[in-house]
């Protein structure tokens, strides 16, 4: 959400810009409608706000605070917008996914894609934002179309051996796209940016198959994480498997760590009281600081078997990242929702398992340095690096959920975001003398 | 016998009355043995005064004649010396009654004591018949105890089999449902997939039909609405979409993919330079490890390392070389896979053969230099495998990938260095007959002039030989005619014939002489041509050389020159 120096947020139809460092408000600017996704252009100059009931993304500059944009889906509908990679042009996904209408700032000219296809993750852009990849379906099949972002030229269009293709991603080298099937088939296949197929890999068949993939930085590395509680990781030379990781209820390895998060007994101390009652005292009273207690090994996590007649079941591995520095994977396994797996991908081992009170709701690596923040939906952030790890309380009077967070790109500063309100979280650098 | 009472003695044994009777005749005597003696037997032995009535009962004063008689006959039947003094006599020996009844006397001890002796031992059988009878019994019920219990056990077994059958069964019925799940799970993927095809095709004509909708209304609101254009991020105008343009495109996008490619192979070539360093290291440390050859001559697997050895030492030599080139070709790469691998084959020997004398050392044989402890061995030999394990695998990786590089075209440049390289050793080879080759030419020309200059001699002396002799035979005419002109003819004919004949001779063995030598003179180089012509085509792809093309004309040349001199 906030880039470099700015922090946008909107509330209801308002959208107020404020700086990083101070919180002070920059600017504000007043919607048409309800504002349901707000998103920076890259260069940072521009700000896109769709508001997806009236059809309307209207685009406003910081740099002009008069300058006003605003484009209308109309009859057409609009279910998704966002920005192409050189900050000029607005990809709005119309209703049904009729199609994608690609609106030029500099040419006030619109280009139509038609067929794309309807699912998790249709559009990739590479990271250098050179190409895009966009998924389509036509007759019953699977297509990939590659784009050249500089002037909308349609590079390559092949089609995919996929039944239902699920979602598409670029390494981030920008030469390979990761394209994977429905999870009702384990199909993940990997295409050249010429559209030749390299590699196919299926880990087997009938079961569930994938739900969640991770590049690493390097583009050395695949990480998939299947149904069946396992991240297969895949090498960019054979693209054949060279691990699995079993996430296994049970951690019996004792060289394992494990953080498992204990409160620490509240102790009300009666000399301190006092009426009104202070900040801190009402905040504590609130909720029960905690902090991290190292488990003997074996232990066992908390297990959830899901029903079993449902859609889309919460088990497998939902989420995968990768630090920055490509040396640790953390995962998340929707069956010990309460646990997050990091991995040591020098090794190829399990290092540390961190176990909540709460389940795991969202986490994120720092763009800098291998540190992980995580949140459990209460008003804790935690805090994860190979050093150690730690239970921050947000020191917010009442209640603050925190339901997700958002690293800066400097990697210092955080984004705590509940329900209604935010709050920035400053990371103190370590002098180095 | 005499007339004899008869007395009631109850149940007389001959022992009882033996006793009994001593004890009579030696009343007063009486020891306390015998009185012992009559105590431990079991007898029912009569009151005192019963046989005080029983022992006077034998003898009373009317017949003590008879009495007498009677013992003495009895005693000498026995074996006793008489009573009587004289045989047939009246007077009573008392020495000799004295005798017999100390004889008696002790003939009664010993038979008391066989008796004892008799008792105790029918005692002891007894008590050891009953011990047996009670260990018979148990084993009786031992056995029929332990046959219960086999039947017992026979039951349980063939309960248990009965169980294990019918749960194979069960195995077997689960399995068979298992499978026909699995293909009922198939069909009805099959069944849902055609099903969601027919949706999707419905799906897709209403979106058609909406699209179609969506695009007639022309709406006016569908439209951008700013206040003014924005500039480009890089400043410049935009430009139309062209075939130029298109193909800037690709050419992009292939430079991209390039680059990407060469970096991931940059990578992999400093990867496998290292790895290849390390697998050199590797073998060195396995050859240091291996025993040298002059160590432990007696042992009958050593010798079989020796000259291993020694190929091995080759073997680092060459590989050494090969590592100059820094050329990936296949062969580079499996010679050094397979020398490791023999390497460690050898090591593998050399360590078990450690093990074998560390089990002996342990089982008490004297104690080797070499031998190294065993768990430091075994743990080198783990890191040793592991790593040759990691490394087969990149190998592995690499040569995929390398193959994949020489499948592509190459340039014609590329083919001819490779062949070039390939060849040079023959090419040296070749150079070295060549050499030869020259060597001999010039030794067969040497030759062959100095036949020419001997032929030469040898005509200017024919030459000279014939003018004598036809001066010679001008005199020897002039001389002979005359004389006798007859015989002088026939003898000159025949000289002269004969002479002829001979010089004709001469001449033709000279000639002959000569023609083989010209004629070997030829074709030595004729062989000579012969054997050069044939070694361009015996070296092998030699055409694409330029170099050798080239010299082998010069060779040429110089043959044909040296015949025309």
């Amino acid at each position: 959400m906030g880039m470099k120096t700015h922090r946008a947020s909107c509330v209801q139809y308002r959208l107020i810009v404020r700086d990083v460092n101070t919180l002070q408000i920059l600017q504000l600017y007043t919607c048409l409608d309800q504002i349901q996704y707000v998103e920076w252009s890259s260069d940072s100059l521009f700000i896109l706000c769709a508001m997806y009931k009236r059809g309307i993304v209207q685009v406003w500059s910081l740099e002009q605070p008069d300058w006003h944009c605003k484009i209308d889906e109309g009859s057409a509908g609009l279910v998704a917008s966002c920005w192409s990679p050189d900050g000029r042009h607005i990809l709005n996904t119309t209703e049904f996914h009729l199609r994608i209408t690609v609106w030029s700032l500099c040419t006030k000219s619109v280009s139509y894609i038609k067929y794309p296809k309807a699912c998790q993750q249709g559009i990739a852009f590479t990271k250098d934002g050179h190409y895009m990849a966009l998924a389509e379906r036509r007759d019953c099949k699977d297509f990939i179309s590659l784009f050249v972002c500089s002037d909308w030229q349609l590079l390559r269009h092949f089609d995919t051996e996929t039944q239902d293709l699920a979602g598409i991603e670029w390494a981030p080298n920008g030469c390979v796209l990761a394209v994977w099937d429905t999870c009702l088939e384990y199909k993940i296949l990997l295409y050249s940016l010429d559209g030749r197929l390299l590699s196919t890999y299926r880990a087997y068949e009938w079961s569930l198959g994938i739900k969640s993939i991770a590049w690493s930085p390097s583009s050395q590395f695949l990480a998939i994480g299947s149904y069946d509680e396992k991240v297969r990781i895949l090498n960019h030379v054979t693209w054949k498997k060279i691990t699995e990781f079993e996430h296994p209820p049970i951690i019996a390895n004792p060289k394992i760590i494990v953080y498992k998060e204990v409160e620490k007994s509240a102790t009300v101390e009666t000399q301190k009281l006092s009426f009104p009652p202070t900040r801190e005292l009402a905040s504590s009273l609130f909720s029960i600081p905690s902090k991290y207690d190292i488990s003997q090994v074996p232990m066992s996590l908390q297990y959830i078997k899901p029903v079993a007649d449902r859609a889309n079941p919460r088990i497998g591995i939902g989420t995968l990242a990768f630090s920055p520095d490509n040396c640790f994977l953390a995962t998340k396994n929707d069956n010990t929702p309460n646990a997050i797996w990091i991995w040591d991908i020098q090794k190829l081992k399990l290092f540390v398992v961190l176990e909540q009170l709460c389940t795991v709701n969202s986490f994120q690596w720092d763009p800098r340095q291998p540190r992980l923040a995580i949140c459990t939906g209460n008003s804790k952030v935690y805090l994860w690096s190979p050093a150690g790890c730690v239970s921050v309380q947000v020191p917010m009077e009442g209640d603050f959920q925190v339901l997700s967070l958002c690293w800066h790109s400097g990697g210092d500063t955080m984004a705590l975001l509940s329900k209604d309100n935010f709050c920035l979280c400053y990371l103190e650098r370590e002098e180095v003398k | 016998m005499g007339d004899w009472k008869t007395i009631t003695v109850p149940a007389p044994s001959s022992v009882l009355d033996s006793k009994n009777t001593s004890q009579y005749t030696s009343e007063k005597k009486m020891s306390p043995s015998s009185l012992n003696m009559q105590q431990v037997l079991r007898l029912p032995l009569p009151s005192s005064k019963s046989t005080h009535s029983f022992f006077s009962a034998f003898c009373t004063e009317e017949n003590v004649e008879q009495s007498i008689s009677y013992l003495n006959r009895e005693l000498t039947t026995l074996g006793f010396p008489s009573l009587y003094a004289e045989s047939k006599g009246k007077e009573l020996n008392l020495i000799s009654i004295l005798n017999c009844m100390n004889e008696l006397l002790v003939l009664q001890r010993k038979n008391l004591r066989a008796q004892e002796d008799v008792e105790m031992q029918h005692l002891k059988l007894g008590s050891d018949m009953d011990h047996l009878q009670n260990c018979y019994a148990k084993l009786k019920e031992q056995l029929e105890a332990s046959k219960r219990e086999i039947v017992g056990l026979q039951e349980r077994d063939r309960q248990l089999q009965c169980k294990n059958r019918n749960l194979h069964q069960l195995l077997k019925n689960e399995k068979d449902e298992v499978q026909k799940l699995q293909n009922i799970i198939a069909s009805r993927a099959t069944q849902y997939n055609h099903d969601m095809k027919r949706k999707e095709r419905e799906y897709n004509k209403l979106k058609e039909r909406l699209h179609q909708l969506v695009m007639n209304k022309k709406d006016k609101k569908i439209a951008m609405e700013v206040l003014n254009y924005v500039g480009r991020v890089d400043g410049k105008r935009g430009g139309w979409r062209t075939d130029k343009t298109e193909a800037r495109n690709e050419e992009e996008m292939y430079k991209a993919l390039l680059r990407d490619y060469e970096q991931c192979q940059k990578q992999l070539l400093v990867e496998n330079a290292e790895l290849r360093k390390v697998l050199q290291q590797m073998k060195k440390e396995i050859i240091s490890l291996l025993p040298p050859q002059k160590q432990k001559p007696r042992e009958r697997s050593e010798d079989g390392i020796g000259p291993v050895l020694s190929d091995l030492e080759d073997d680092v030599g060459e590989l050494n070389k090969e590592n100059m080139w820094e050329l990936s070709c296949e062969t580079v790469r499996e010679q050094l896979t397979n020398s490791i691998r023999n390497q460690w084959r050898m090591l593998k020997n050399h360590v078990e053969k450690l093990d074998n004398q560390v089990s002996r050392v342990h089982s008490g044989a004297l104690t080797d230099k070499d031998v190294i402890s065993r768990e430091d061995h075994e743990l080198e030999t783990e890191k040793l495998e592991l790593e040759i394990q990691h490394c087969k695998e990149m190998i592995k990786t690499q040569q995929q990938l390398l193959q994949q590089q020489l499948m592509s075209p190459c340039d014609d440049d590329t083919t001819v260095l490779l062949q070039d390289c390939y060849l040079l050793e023959e090419r040296e080879r070749l150079q070295e007959e060549w050499k030869l080759f020259r060597e001999q030419k010039k030794n067969f020309e040497k030759e062959r002039r100095s036949f020419t200059e001997a032929a030469i001699r040898l005509g200017l002396e024919r030459q000279a030989f014939e003018e004598d002799r036809g001066t010679w035979l001008k005199q020897q005419f002039l001389s002979m005619t005359c004389d006798s002109k007859y015989l002088e003819n026939v003898k000159t004919q025949s000289a002269t014939s004969g002479s002829s004949d001979q010089d004709n001779h001469l001449m033709n063995t000279r000639s002959q002489q000569k023609k083989p030598r010209s004629l070997s003179s030829v074709p030595t180089s004729a062989e000579l041509c012969q054997t050069i012509q044939h070694t361009p085509y015996s070296s092998p792809c030699a055409i694409s050389n330029k170099t050798t093309e080239e010299s082998k004309p010069n060779q040429w040349e110089e043959i044909y020159r040296e015949e025309t001199e």
